[in-house]
């Protein structure tokens, strides 16, 4: 999912590859990157679990606005992960109403 | 409590441009941003911009952000970043979430330039990942370099659903159709026209009817709308795709405004609930100001000069400027921005349909429809001609705020004139050198060359191409004509690239003579 090359952009330069935790899984991504960023590059569409419907949401407006995209990062619940940086060992988790998934 | 002269929200485009003036007047200035970076939206507009040299016109928009960026901070202006303003008191107290802190500001004046939010609609299966915003979509790819999807349907016509549409093509998207609940196509006709040369269907009158997946979207079905807007039984049309981007509006952010007691009134042809302002962006609270979408839908392009308006505005609200600085410089602005508001797509002609531009061309039904002029149509407008040799054929057909071809032609081939937002003419007797400056600064890429008198008999058609890969001299693939339709053979004989075009190639393909006014698209014959 990641452009290498674009015709207006020209090469991506993205910086330091990390390795975080995603549901306990090693994943790579770029270091300061949106965390959501990372996640779509590596294929993961769901981000949380409503509370009510149990039902997935995932990125809907990726600059910080809607909420859809909250996660459990490093333990804290509802951090929107389009406006947050990826930082090396970081850990995600799927976030289940405003827990970490079991 | 710290204190400034003046305290700006937003460091998008309008938000900086207003700091920029104040702090040129010598105003102590600061700017607030929840972002973790400034320029707005800007930074996200890889396309060419529309308007005249004093808009910034046929510069890419992440170009105009750093050149404001660059002028911000050559004008001393502070920029604060992470930084959430959550409230706007009485006597300009300004409340901003730092560092996980609550800190109070006091500003003499204030700029609001808070921007918009993208609008959304509800269709079965809305919320499942996959159905994201068009701006979400150009925050993902032009801004951190990911895909949204594979395939993906684009839900709205006007010019952020047809730019984003074009956008997401570029990163290697395919976009399967342009869907519209409206019956025309919302936005520019030069827009939805590459778009549709690209092969992409328009379906208009339509709308979505469910999104389908179970953890994410897998497929989307589309139906035809009635006039009162039910679905017409039997029309439904199912596409299998990873991502519906909805590009269904923007909204103006007010809610400071509401909040610090400003008169509001909801404008529909301002897109929401706005402020009421006098013509320097003033709220009814003396020393309050508005500038950019916050005070009424438009482009980044007249953001800009609002936020420059409210600036010297401000810088006179607080003696810095007497009333004849204000006036000569806020005319001059003002001249600019009734520019940019004029033709066709004027904020008063918001959602009307105009049947005839100014000069009295009939407008193309064929391109508010389907997203492209026909082969008959495209004739009678004043920038094609039949000229022997190589001449420009420019397949402009709406009055739209836009005049760089003119100015790019050295000999003078083109006229738009006073007015940027009349057509331009193509004056047969003037000679083309075929340099092709023309088709590079064409914001809305409708420039071709052509040349039907190529020895051997066939044409030379010169197209604009932003795609990669780029084709080599002597690739072989097939012309494609104005709907994507494959129409014959073509041979790539030439590729210009040069630092004036602004990283829009110019190919020139050899088509059958015959094919010269059809052939506008070149697509690669895929060696797999």
């Amino acid at each position: 999912m990641r452009i290498t090359e674009h015709p207006i952009l020209g090469e991506s330069n993205k910086g330091r590859l990390v390795t975080f935790y995603f549901d306990g899984k090693p994943i790579e991504g770029y270091e300061a990157e949106p965390i959501a960023a990372a996640l779509r590059a590596a294929g993961v569409m769901v981000h949380r679990h409503t509370q009510k419907g149990n039902s997935p949401r995932g990125i809907f407006c990726a600059i910080g606005r809607c909420t859809d995209c909250v996660m459990v990062v490093d333990g804290k619940p509802n951090v929107r992960t389009c406006v947050t940086p990826l930082t090396e060992g970081m850990t995600v988790q799927t976030q289940d109403g405003v827990s970490a998934k079991q | 409590m710290k204190r400034y002269d003046v305290i700006v929200v937003g460091a998008g485009p309008a938000g900086l441009s207003a700091a920029i003036e104040a702090a040129k007047r010598g105003l102590k200035v600061i700017v607030f941003d929840e972002n973790v970076k400034p320029g707005g939206q800007l930074f996200k507009q890889i396309h060419k911009f529309f308007g005249s040299k004093e808009h910034k016109a046929k510069i890419r928009g992440f170009k105009i952000g750093e050149d404001l960026l660059n002028e911000a901070e050559a004008a001393g202006v502070e920029v604060v970043l992470n930084a959430a303003v959550v409230g706007l008191y009485l006597d300009k107290e300004v409340v901003v979430q730092l560092n996980g802190e609550v800190n109070h500001f006091k500003g003499d004046a204030i700029i609001v330039a808070t921007g918009a939010s993208e609008n959304m609609i509800t269709f079965d299966g809305w919320t499942l990942p996959g159905v994201i915003g068009a701006g979400a979509a150009q925050t993902m790819m032009n801004l951190h370099h990911i895909r949204p999807g594979k395939k993906v349907l684009m839900l709205g016509t006007g010019n952020v659903g047809l730019v984003v549409s074009y956008q997401l093509m570029q990163s290697g998207c395919e976009v399967v159709a342009l869907v519209d609940a409206a019956p025309r196509i919302g936005g520019y006709g030069v827009h939805a026209a590459k778009v549709a040369r690209c092969g992409v269907p328009y379906y208009l009158s339509h709308t979505i009817i469910k999104a389908h997946g179970s953890d994410y979207v897998t497929g989307v079905t589309i139906g035809q709308v009635d006039a009162n807007w039910n679905i017409v039984p039997g029309s439904e049309k199912e596409f299998e795709v990873d991502t519906i981007c909805l590009a269904v509006g923007l909204s103006p952010m007010s809610q400071l405004l509401k909040m610090a007691g400003c008169d509001m009134a909801e404008n529909p042809a301002k897109g929401g609930y706005v402020p009421t302002c006098n013509s320097y962006g003033e709220t009814s609270i003396p020393g309050l100001f508005v500038a950019g979408d916050v005070s009424g839908i438009e482009e980044a392009s007249s953001a800009m000069i609002e936020g420059r308006i409210a600036g010297v505005a401000a810088a006179h609200r607080l003696g810095f400027i007497d009333a004849l600085e204000l006036e000569e410089k806020s005319q001059e602005l003002e001249r600019a921005l009734l520019s940019l508001r004029e033709g066709m797509f004027s904020p008063e002609n918001k959602g009307k349909e105009v049947k005839k531009t100014e000069e009295g061309y009939l407008v193309s039904s064929n391109l508010l429809t389907k997203g492209y002029l026909t082969a008959e149509e495209v004739l009678t407008y004043p920038g094609v001609t039949q000229s022997s040799g190589i001449h420009p054929v420019i397949e402009c057909s709406q009055n739209i705020p836009c005049n760089p071809c003119q100015d790019a032609c050295v000999k003078k081939c083109i006229t738009i004139g006073e007015k940027i937002t009349s057509l331009p003419v193509v004056d047969e007797t003037a000679s083309c050198t075929g340099c092709g400056m023309c088709v590079a600064a064409c914001s809305g890429q409708s420039i071709f060359l052509v040349n039907e008198d190529v020895e051997d008999g066939t044409t030379a058609v010169t197209i604009p191409y932003e795609f990669l890969p780029l084709p080599e001299k002597g690739t072989k693939g097939i012309a494609l004509d104005r709907s994507g339709a494959e129409i014959c053979q073509a041979e790539i004989v030439e590729i210009k690239n040069v630092r004036a075009f602004d990283r829009t190639s110019l190919l020139t393909m050899k088509v059958p003579l015959e094919m010269g006014m059809k052939a506008r698209f070149f697509k690669c014959v895929q060696e797999v």
